[in-house]
């Protein structure tokens, strides 16, 4: 009899931490592949969502079809910020992603940009027919923004003549770094790297208008990893929000 | 040169590698051969740290590399403002920038070869043909290229294999240009990213062979002189 007590209490000691970790969740650490457009909004934002809820957010960017390449080989992360709708959609469709966690967070819109203030007066005109030397994009193959440059320049009809003269980043965040280092005069890079990038040289640009390629519509969804994940969850709730709204608007999205 | 579309990827890319290589080892050859030679017979202080900066490829990450080419390139970096102002253009993103890349890169891997060869020619060699009244380019051409000429091959096939083998720094400046500036190490990483594991996997089977190839016959030229270490 005393031998059963005993053990009930000791059933009971242990089951305490537990009880009392389930009233207040342990602060949890999630990994976000981000899409490099929005890398520098993401951080902003988890280090905001981290002082409110003590979670860690770690974000590791690249473009989104290298994200999709590494989470398809197993790479451990718990959510992704995509630079489209499509690639989310195919992860939930392939069972990697939550679909019921997918949804679109910002819509971004490309900028003709150059650091030289001179270079861009009518950036229409210079879009159109003027004088392109090298224009930097992201590669279409693996970077939203670098296809939705590509069917700019073809809406413009001059994707042929132009594309011996594409400089291709891996992602966005290096055909923005040809552009910012002078490398490169022109590139057609996303508004939020822009506004960056302005930040320490005001340049010029002209904002591509949003009819020339399809919308950049940007998703983003819980993966597999982070199922179980309270941050990655959490973090992704935290991005709908309306505060989280105004800030992305103010990061350069429509 | 325009790429011409309906050649396969592979053969754009292989024919980039094989020029740029090809390139950097002549250029290599022509700049390292009185270099290695001045490192390996002057008893000059500067023998000390010009031997260290002929060293640092090996040792700096690509990236450090290709920042700095990156900004020296610019139109408003050094090195850019020297070619915009021959009337060259900038090299940024071009065959030629990634030829003087893949020239720093290299460096090493064809003096240093070059220089243990040299050194390894006894001093009274190049003295006895000097009393048989051998000018100094004679005696260049007649006493120390033939006793070098192992050397000579090995820094030859490292210098064509490294540069084959270059990827951090042709991706930091290259700009991924068919024809221009996708270079095999380039377009294997693009298929890997794509997920395109087929052509992946003919490119890095290709590109293995091919250095086992010529590190085999590396080996077999080396068999009975000993190999120069870098």
């Amino acid at each position: 009899m005393q031998i059963r007590r005993l053990l009930a209490t000791f059933v009971l000691l242990a089951a305490l931490p537990m009880l009392a970790a389930a009233q207040t969740p342990k602060p949890a650490t999630a990994r976000i592949a981000v899409a490099s457009n929005f890398a520098d909004a993401a951080r902003a934002l988890a280090a905001d969502y981290g002082r409110r809820s003590g979670h860690r957010i770690e974000i590791s960017a690249a473009s989104t079809g290298k994200l999709y390449a590494q989470i398809r080989n197993g790479a451990p992360f718990d959510a992704l910020l995509s630079a489209d709708a499509a690639t989310p959609r195919k992860l939930v469709d392939e069972g990697q992603a939550d679909g019921a966690t997918l949804h679109d967070y910002a819509v971004g819109r490309l900028v003709l940009w150059s650091r030289d203030p001179a270079a861009v007066k009518d950036g229409e005109a210079l879009l159109r027919r003027g004088r392109i030397e090298r224009l930097a994009i992201a590669n279409p193959e693996f970077a939203p923004y670098g296809v939705a440059a590509r069917e700019a320049l073809q809406y413009l009809r001059r994707w042929d003549e132009l594309q011996p003269r594409l400089v291709l980043g891996e992602n966005v965040g290096q055909a923005a770094q040809f552009v910012t280092s002078g490398a490169a005069p022109l590139g057609l890079l996303p508004r939020s790297l822009v506004l960056e990038a302005r930040k320490t040289r005001p340049g010029s640009g002209w904002e591509v208008p949003a009819g020339w390629h399809a919308p950049i519509v940007q998703s983003a969804v819980l993966l597999a990893h982070g199922k179980d994940n309270p941050a990655a969850r959490g973090f992704l709730l935290y991005l709908r929000g309306a505060q989280a709204r105004k800030a992305i608007r103010g990061f350069g999205y429509d | 040169m325009a790429p011409d579309p309906t050649t396969p990827a592979w053969i754009a890319a292989a024919w980039v590698t094989l020029k740029l290589a090809g390139l950097t080892t002549a250029i290599l050859l022509a700049l390292g051969m009185p270099l290695a030679w001045w490192l390996a017979r002057t008893r000059s202080a500067w023998r000390i740290p010009i031997g260290a900066v002929v060293a640092l490829p090996m040792v700096l990450p690509p990236t450090v590399v290709g920042f700095y080419l990156l900004i020296g390139l610019a139109p408003d970096g050094p090195v850019g403002q020297l070619t915009t102002a021959l009337g060259l253009g900038t090299l940024a993103f071009t065959f030629e920038g990634l030829l003087l890349a893949s020239v720093l890169y290299s460096l090493p891997f064809v003096v240093h070869p070059l220089q243990a060869g040299f050194a390894a020619i006894p001093a009274d060699v190049l003295d006895a043909a000097a009393t048989l009244r051998a000018s100094p380019l004679d005696r260049f051409a007649s006493v120390v290229l033939p006793l070098a000429r192992p050397s000579l091959v090995t820094a030859a096939l490292l210098g064509f294999a490294h540069t084959v083998g270059e990827f951090g720094v042709v991706l930091m400046v290259g700009g991924n240009i068919e024809g221009e500036t996708r270079v095999l190490s380039v377009l294997l990483y693009d298929r890997v990213e794509a997920l395109a594991y087929g052509e992946a996997h003919a490119l890095a089977a290709g590109l293995l062979l091919f250095s086992f190839a010529l590190l085999l016959v590396m080996q077999w030229l080396g068999r009975r002189t000993v190999l120069p270490h870098g």
